[in-house]
Order: C-alpha cells, then sequence, then structure tokens
C-alpha cells in the first residue's frame, strides 16, 4: 500500500483523517438510535443536526432542505421518482447524453416503462446543446436532470443559467453534483435547481452516505418508505457515523474552497496536462479546458488502448482510470467521449487523471517520468504507430 | 479490476517476439482501431517448413497484447501442420486462462494465425466469409457459426466474449440467437459422445482428460492436477507443483480446467479443489 500515487479521485477519495477522527465515536461509545425517548440515544440527534448544518452551509442551503441517504445514485433516483410521482400527468422527461449512469440507466429503464425521454447531445468539447436541449422543453416535461460537471472529462454545464430558465417554466430541476460539490463553490440561492444529489465518498468522506437537497416548496415523494426519520422524506435508521462524517468532510470541504487551494490543485492539472501535451506527440485533451473542473483531466492518447495504459501505470503504483472499453468489459469506449464524437483512435486510449488537495507535485512529476515511456513502448507495440506516423511526415 | 494470471501479466509487461518480420513467409492482420483492437502476426518458415520466427505487433489491452506474445512463443519451432491445429482455447490455455469477457482476445489470435497460413498458401481472398451479422464489429455469421461451435458457446453473451458480435447495438442479437439455436440444433443431432456415460467412464474420460490435455499445459508452468475423487458432476482435485502456491490458481481451476473438462467429458461437471 505504500508509494501510491492516487491520480483517481472522480472515482473515490482518502476519507479526511479529521473526518474518520469525528466519526470514530459513533461506532462504539454513541452507538444509540437518535430517534429514541432516552438521552444516550437522542443525544446524537443533535449531532447529526450539526452535520446537516455543516452541509447545508457547503450548499448555500438551509439545513432543513437537506435529505441524507446512502449514496449518490439514491439521491438520484429518489429525485427523478420524486417528480414523477409528483406529476402523474406528465410523462416527458430530459437529460443530457454525458450522465453518470446513476441518471443514464435510470432515464433508459423509465423509456423502456413508456415515459419520453429526450437526451439532450453535447458538442466536441463536451459543451451541452444549448439550443436543442430548451427546445426539449414542453407542458409535458416533469423533471429536467443535468449533471454539474462531467465525472469522465470534468467540463462543466452552465446550471445555475439553465436552472433559472427551467424554473421559470415551472419544470422541476435536478442537477446531479457528486463531482461538482466541494471543487468548486456553490450558492444555491442563486440558482434555479430544486434537487441536488451529492455523495460523501467524493469529498474525502465516508462511502455509504449521500445527501438531497430538496428546495422548501418543492413537491416531494419518498423513495424509501418507512419511518419518519428525516422528516419522512427517507425512512430507515440514519447511519450516524457515516452522517457525521459527512458533515466534517463539508466543513473541511467548505475550508478549503474559502482559502482557494483548489486553485494549487489546478495548477498541478495543468502542470501535468501541459507538460504531457509537450512531451508525448498525437495526445490532446477531451473536453472544455476553459470551463473544466479544477482537479479533472482527460487525455487521448492516440494509437494505444488505455487498460494497457494503466496496467503499465500500475507498476509504478500511479492509479488512473480510462474511458477505454477494455477496462469496464464493454466493447465500446465511453458513451461520453462517444457523445463528444472523439475519433476511436483517440477514445480507446483515453486516460483520466483526477486529482486531489492530497496531491503533490513530487507525485505529479513521477507521472510525468513514467507516463512517457509507456507511451512510447506501447506505440512500438501497435500496429498503426509506424503508417501513421509515415502518413503525418508525407 | 481484471484477474489476470500471472502469465498473462508476464507476457503483457514482457512481451515476447515483438516486430515486424521484413521477408516474412505469411502475414495475417486481424482487427482495427475502432474496434479496440487489431494484430498483424508474421511467421517465416525454414526449409523443413517449421515456422523459424514469429513476431507480431498489438494494439489493444493487456490480454490483447499477451495473446499475440503466448501465440508467437506456441508457434516457434512446430511444423506447419501442428501451427494450423491451434485453437483459441489453447491461446487462453497456455496464458492459464483469460476471463471470460476477454477470450475475444484468444480468437483474435487463432484468426491472424490462420490469415497467415492462407496468406502463406496462397489462399488469401479466397475465403468466402459469409455475411456480416455484427454491423458495429464486422463480425459475419461464419465466424459466429465456429465460435459457438468450437467453443460450445450457449448464450448471446457468450458469443460477444468470444468475437465481439453483439457488443455494440445489439440490433443483431436475434440472429446471433438464430445462429446459436441452428449450431446447438445441429450438435444435438449428432452427438460427439455418448449422452449418458457410467460412472467408470465418466471417471476414467476425466482421468484421460486430465493426463493428456490438462496436466501438459499445466506443466509448461510447472505446474499439476491430480484428481482426487468424483461425486456425480463434482470433480474434485488437488493442485499441485507451482499451482499449489499461485494466487491465481482459481482461476486457472475454473476458467481452464472446468472448461476443458467440460468440453472433453461433460457439460455439467463442477471442479472443487480440496485441500
Amino acid at each position: 500500500m505504500t508509494n501510491v500515487v492516487y491520480l483517481d479521485n472522480n472515482a473515490t477519495t482518502k476519507v479526511d483523517p479529521q473526518a474518520l477522527e469525528a466519526m470514530l465515536p459513533y461506532f462504539s461509545d454513541y452507538y444509540g438510535n437518535p430517534s429514541s425517548m432516552h438521552s444516550f440515544g437522542g443525544g446524537v440527534a443533535a449531532h447529526i443536526r450539526t452535520a446537516r448544518e455543516q452541509l447545508a452551509r457547503l450548499l448555500g442551503a438551509s439545513a432543513d432542505e437537506i435529505v441524507f441517504t446512502s449514496c449518490g445514485t439514491e439521491s438520484d433516483s429518489t429525485a427523478i421518482r420524486a417528480a414523477i410521482e409528483s406529476y402523474p400527468a406528465k410523462r416527458h422527461l430530459v437529460t443530457s447524453r454525458v450522465e453518470h449512469p446513476a441518471i443514464k440507466n435510470l432515464f433508459e429503464t423509465l423509456s423502456k416503462k413508456g415515459y419520453r425521454t429526450t437526451f439532450v447531445p453535447v458538442d466536441g468539447q463536451g459543451r451541452l446543446d444549448l439550443d436543442s436541449f430548451y427546445d426539449s422543453l414542453s407542458d409535458e416535461t416533469a423533471i429536467v436532470s443535468l449533471m454539474w460537471a462531467n465525472n469522465e472529462t470534468g467540463v462543466i454545464f452552465p446550471i445555475e443559467e439553465i436552472s433559472r430558465a427551467v424554473k421559470e417554466r415551472g419544470i422541476v430541476f435536478h442537477t446531479d453534483a457528486v463531482q461538482t460539490v466541494g471543487k468548486i463553490p456553490i450558492d444555491l440561492g442563486n440558482t434555479g435547481i430544486d434537487m441536488l444529489s451529492l455523495s460523501g465518498h467524493k469529498i474525502h468522506g465516508p462511502k455509504g452516505i449521500g445527501a438531497l437537497y430538496i428546495r422548501k416548496g418543492t413537491k416531494f415523494a419518498p423513495f424509501m418508505i418507512g419511518g419518519h426519520q428525516e422528516k419522512g422524506r427517507r425512512g430507515g435508521t440514519e447511519n450516524t457515523a457515516a452522517i457525521v462524517g459527512l458533515g466534517k468532510a463539508a466543513e473541511l470541504a467548505k475550508q478549503h474552497l474559502d482559502a482557494g487551494d483548489y486553485r494549487c490543485v489546478s495548477e498541478l492539472r495543468d502542470r501535468l496536462e501541459n507538460a504531457i501535451l509537450a512531451g508525448v506527440p498525437n495526445t490532446m485533451v477531451n473536453g472544455d479546458r476553459e470551463h473544466r473542473l479544477p482537479n479533472t483531466s482527460s487525455v487521448a492518447f492516440e494509437y494505444v488502448e488505455g487498460e494497457a495504459i494503466l496496467l503499465m501505470l500500475n507498476e509504478h503504483g500511479i492509479c488512473a482510470s480510462s474511458g477505454s472499453a477494455c477496462t469496464s468489459g464493454s466493447l465500446e469506449p465511453s458513451h461520453v467521449l462517444r457523445a463528444m464524437g472523439v475519433p476511436f483512435t483517440a477514445a480507446h486510449g483515453s486516460i483520466r487523471f483526477s486529482l486531489s488537495r492530497y496531491t503533490t507535485a513530487k507525485e505529479i512529476d513521477l507521472v510525468l517520468e513514467k507516463l512517457p515511456p509507456i507511451i512510447a513502448r506501447l506505440r512500438e507495440l501497435s500496429p498503426f504507430w509506424k503508417s501513421a506516423r509515415r502518413e503525418a511526415q508525407s | 479490476m481484471w484477474e489476470y494470471t500471472d502469465k498473462v501479466k508476464d507476457h503483457f509487461l514482457n512481451p515476447r517476439n515483438v516486430g515486424v518480420i521484413e521477408n516474412a513467409d505469411g502475414v495475417g492482420e486481424v482487427g482495427s482501431i475502432a474496434c479496440g483492437d487489431a494484430l498483424t502476426f508474421y511467421f517465416k518458415l525454414d526449409e523443413d517448413r517449421r515456422v523459424k520466427d514469429a513476431k507480431f505487433q498489438t494494439f489493444g489491452c493487456a490480454s490483447a497484447i499477451a495473446s499475440s506474445s503466448a501465440l508467437t512463443e506456441m508457434v516457434i519451432g512446430k511444423t506447419l501442420d501442428e501451427v494450423a491445429k491451434i485453437t483459441n482455447d489453447d491461446i487462453a490455455g497456455y496464458l492459464g486462462g483469460l476471463p471470460k469477457e476477454k477470450m475475444h482476445c484468444s480468437v483474435m489470435g487463432r484468426e491472424a494465425l490462420e490469415k497467415a497460413i492462407s496468406c502463406y498458401r496462397g489462399e488469401a481472398g479466397k475465403k468466402i466469409e459469409g455475411e456480416i451479422v455484427c454491423e458495429c464489429f464486422g463480425v459475419t455469421d461464419r465466424e459466429i457459426e465456429r465460435v459457438v461451435r468450437e467453443n460450445r458457446l450457449k448464450t448471446i453473451e457468450d458469443v460477444t466474449d468470444y468475437v465481439k458480435a453483439g457488443g455494440g447495438c445489439e440490433k443483431c442479437h436475434d440472429r446471433i440467437q438464430e445462429i446459436i439455436d441452428s449450431v446447438l440444433g445441429a450438435s444435438r443431432l449428432v452427438p460427439i459422445r455418448p449422452k449418458v456415460l457410467t460412472n467408470i467412464q465418466k471417471i476414467k474420460l476425466i482421468e484421460e482428460s486430465i493426463e493428456r490435455e490438462i496436466n501438459p499445459t499445466l506443466n509448461k508452468d510447472a505446474g499439476r492436477l491430480e484428481l482426487v475423487d468424483v461425486d456425480g458432476n463434482r470433480v474434485m482435485v488437488r493442485l499441485g507443483g507451482t499451482c499449489a502456491s499461485c494466487a491465481k490458481s482459481h482461476i486457472t481451476l475454473k476458467n481452464y480446467v472446468e472448461n476443458k473438462l467440460r468440453e472433453l467429458v461433460s457439460p455439467e461437471l463442477v471442479v472443487e479443489e480440496v485441500p
């Protein structure tokens, strides 16, 4: 486990030691049920309230607009199903072509169940086609769900502006902000967002905990039906330790955002990206570099295959991920890169590096030392490389 | 993460015989960049028509590179007739097994080898390729028929794992199912071996298969398999040699040994390791 260079923070993050420390007593000393009448259990409810406030502050929301869930996927499913149930006469749903499977597969399932679904396209830079988006909206539309930032490319959609326009038309707006929260400042008061999904383990909190922000006044129906927990909006005994951990992680994320720490992350990311582009031929960045999360870089290496790159990086303890087909067990490259029209020569060789506030300059240097020879070696193995070079030179 | 055998990792990280043979006797090119993997395979014969040298270039994942590397090692020193008998299963077996979803890498090796042999025999271009069934990956009905027959595939998912067909837009799934049904239907009419084996016949056949097929392959890695007992369709075995201490031995057991015994003895067999 030593000497791991972890550049896969869009997959999951290290739990901040302070968050871990805050959680531990809830596994041992404070195991009471927050719903109990006795103060041993009931006292825990105060700490859940604190966590709710910590998270609300990170989002610019009020505490009673936060519902704790088990993960980002549950938050997404809850939001979409709540809108469908609240507006049974409206049978049209809108999303984009580049969503995370939590939304993509849910929409495909609903489509099979008879809902009309629109998957709005993106351009070559991964930017939403706003004209076709606004054209798709109608009185039939029950909900619009758009990711705030893309998990593979980091491209940010102009959610503040879009959500206000959607709200003006009286349509419920949901955003999957799992990759966005904690990485860029968010103030929900300035938006038209009705519901927002987030996940604990993407912001240096624990796994198994997520949250759904539900704006006051939004029509809602619970997905998990049970006890009175979360004011009847999500049944089930609270995961107290994880809630406390998420609260602490949110407080720390806000401190780091306020201190401008993400500028350092973005500097390291740019250094990595620029050095790769300068040092490795036939390489390009996937997505709009201007409107992007500070920590994410998706780089396409032409004529090589992503899984091979990842496994060779793995030999040096470097962790990244790939949009290639082979890593996922599917046969086609990621739906995000295909929606962007990234050519196959590049899509199969796309690698995502995602940094965090723990990433160091030394780690970036190691990647820059190890990566170019790996690409060169795999290109030597590739039957396409030499002919591509010859064509380029002639 | 894929569970690759140490042998796959070794052939991926240290591929043998990479490159081009300028005046090769046979060259076989398969795959494309759009499909996500491609292989060019070359061989050169000596005066006795034995493979003197073989080289490859591969674009693809770790198992594609390892399968190509393994193929070159398997053919060098063999006669053309021996080489022509190599199946995709042999390539996977040489590597101690491949994850099921990666079997198409071994099929790609076998296809490149066949193309190279056809090229040497001057048959290139003559071959009737059949009709394209899967447009996403350009796979023909002949290729699907063959892989279903040779590997006793039963589902569309199996076919996708072996030749990629059906792994894209899925429009060809009905056609693939028809091909599976027709091949399986045909093989039901002509059983290769008696359907009902007596217990003694079954045990004998298992023993023979282990000695003639499985152990020679495992021996290449200094591994060994010993039959302990057979109870109905449960085949209890003990791994010896390097297999005993190999962390990936369960993959060999399930992907290679079990598949082989199912193929050679009975499709119902389940292989279990006993201490």
